[in-house]
């Protein structure tokens, strides 16, 4: 179910872009806006690997590295 | 004739024009030294609290406190060919105490906590090539602490699209690692070491490799939002339980945790950022995890960040975590003393837990306190719990210096 809600909203999202050009990328281009983890949550994402057992696919580990889970 | 040696004259006027033109453009595209574009500083405290301890079974204290720090130096040139390459460096390093880790060798150590220090340091190399919108690099990481040494090593390539709207990224690595296995006192076959400085007995080694392979999709769908979708499957083989960690059974004996000694893992992922309005982001993630120990996890984590002025936000958090246990976890003294394989490590138990808190970050253009270079400073502050009983609590200070 999971998987195909995921698959779903690529779908959706690749079929419904615009075109956006260099000049129109100002909210884009704001550094909030980065695709990917906060540097502050760097050590957060520590804790995640020895705390739980899920990991990868957040820019962070994904298995090994480290004597965690 | 004349009108001959004007129209030659001129076209000669020309052409020189147009060879000084090209050798200014040349003169445009020379390359750039190594500069130091940013340095950032972290600092971070976590602390945590419970009564689950994998060390002594299952039960008994989880407390522990990490003070952690790093410092990650991004450098760039441009070469000949006008391809900027980023050279990034970082230096980590936590210093920790554990009381559970007391309690590997409970007859000897008195005081209520353990300590370690653990050191992992990376270097990365990218090149980014505007003309053909491709990004290639590799990066090298390494990590020690007492019990566990690790060589990773990473190679990543992405290409975007023309008008830099998609990028699609792949990023493929393995790591190296070695446990030294110190098990509990109580369980050490005779001549067997216990690793401590002045215990010249022999304790094993054992690996643990662990190789991942990250596809990542990328797209900017409208001036306001922008989706990634990745897709991570990891592979594990090696000494994968974590030799300490004590399993007792229902006839009253106990040994030490004992796992497969491999481990397939799927999760994959998607973010989300969107602007709404002239002041608030809207950012979220979803994770779906899959293993072939039987776990199953679900993971959204969301965040609001509010600008209150252009050079200041704040953004509040709050992240979910829902997994199942793996097939071959049972509470203290629960365990069939037939079964292949058991652990009563809770950390990967079957439970849900909560993350909440809040940042503040300040980005002002003229640097902060009048500091030119002093870019941005962001403090951070979050509240984890788990319906284990567990409790942390976690506080990150984040400087960019520019």
């Amino acid at each position: 179910m999971a998987k195909g809600l995921i698959l779903f909203s690529v779908v959706a999202s690749l079929s419904s872009c615009v075109t956006v050009k260099e000049y129109q990328k100002s909210r884009i281009n704001d550094s909030e806006m980065e695709l990917s983890a906060r540097k502050s949550e760097k050590f957060e994402q520590s804790f995640y690997l020895y705390r739980e057992g899920a990991s990868g696919a957040n820019g962070g580990k994904s298995g090994g590295g480290c004597g965690c889970n | 004739m004349k009108k001959i040696i004007v129209t030659v004259g001129l076209l000669a006027g020309l052409l020189k024009g147009a060879h000084a033109q090209t050798t200014n453009e040349k003169e445009t595209y020379q390359k750039r030294k190594l500069k130091l574009e940013e340095v950032n500083l972290l600092s971070s405290y976590y602390g945590q609290d419970g009564n689950n301890s994998a060390v002594t079974g299952g039960i008994g204290t989880e407390k522990l406190g990490d003070f952690a720090n790093s410092i990650d130096l991004k450098l760039s040139f441009i070469d000949r060919k006008s391809r900027q390459h980023n050279i990034n460096a970082d230096f980590n390093i936590d210093y920790y105490t554990s009381a559970s880790s007391d309690n590997i060798d409970p007859l000897t150590v008195s005081s209520a906590s353990k300590s370690d220090t653990h050191v992992y340091p990376s270097l990365s190399w990218s090149m980014k090539d505007d003309a053909t919108h491709t990004t290639r690099g590799i990066s090298y990481s390494y990590s020690t602490e007492y019990d566990y040494h690790s060589n990773g090593i990473n190679f990543n390539y992405s290409k975007s699209s023309k008008d830099n709207n998609r990028e699609f990224s792949l990023k493929a690595g393995a790591f190296f690692d070695m446990w030294t296995a110190i098990l509990p006192a109580e369980l050490r076959p005779a001549g067997y070491g216990s690793a401590a400085e002045d215990d010249r007995d022999p304790v094993a080694h054992k690996p643990r490799n662990s190789y991942n392979l990250a596809l990542s999709l990328s797209q900017i769908v409208n001036k306001r939002l922008q989706v990634l979708f990745t897709v991570e499957p990891a592979f594990q083989q090696g000494l994968l339980s974590t030799p300490y960690h004590r399993v007792y059974f229902t006839d009253g004996s106990h040994t030490v945790e004992k796992l497969p000694g491999s481990r397939f893992k799927l999760p994959i992922g998607a973010r989300v950022s969107y602007f709404l309005g002239d002041r608030l982001i809207l950012r979220g993630f979803y994770r779906f995890y899959a293993d072939n120990w039987g776990m199953i996890a679900h993971t959204l984590n969301f965040e609001a960040s509010y600008k209150l002025t252009p050079f200041v936000s704040v953004s509040p958090f709050y992240r979910f975590n829902d997994q199942t246990a793996v097939r071959y976890f049972k509470a203290y003294g629960k365990h069939n003393p037939t079964a292949k394989y058991y652990t009563s490590d809770y950390d990967i138990s079957g439970f849900t837990s909560h993350f909440i808190g809040a940042g503040i970050r300040l980005a002002p253009p003229g640097g902060l306190f009048g500091i030119k270079h002093w870019n941005a400073v962001e403090l951070r502050y979050g509240h984890y719990l788990r319906t284990t009983g567990m409790v942390g609590n976690s506080v990150t200070l984040a400087m960019k210096l520019k």
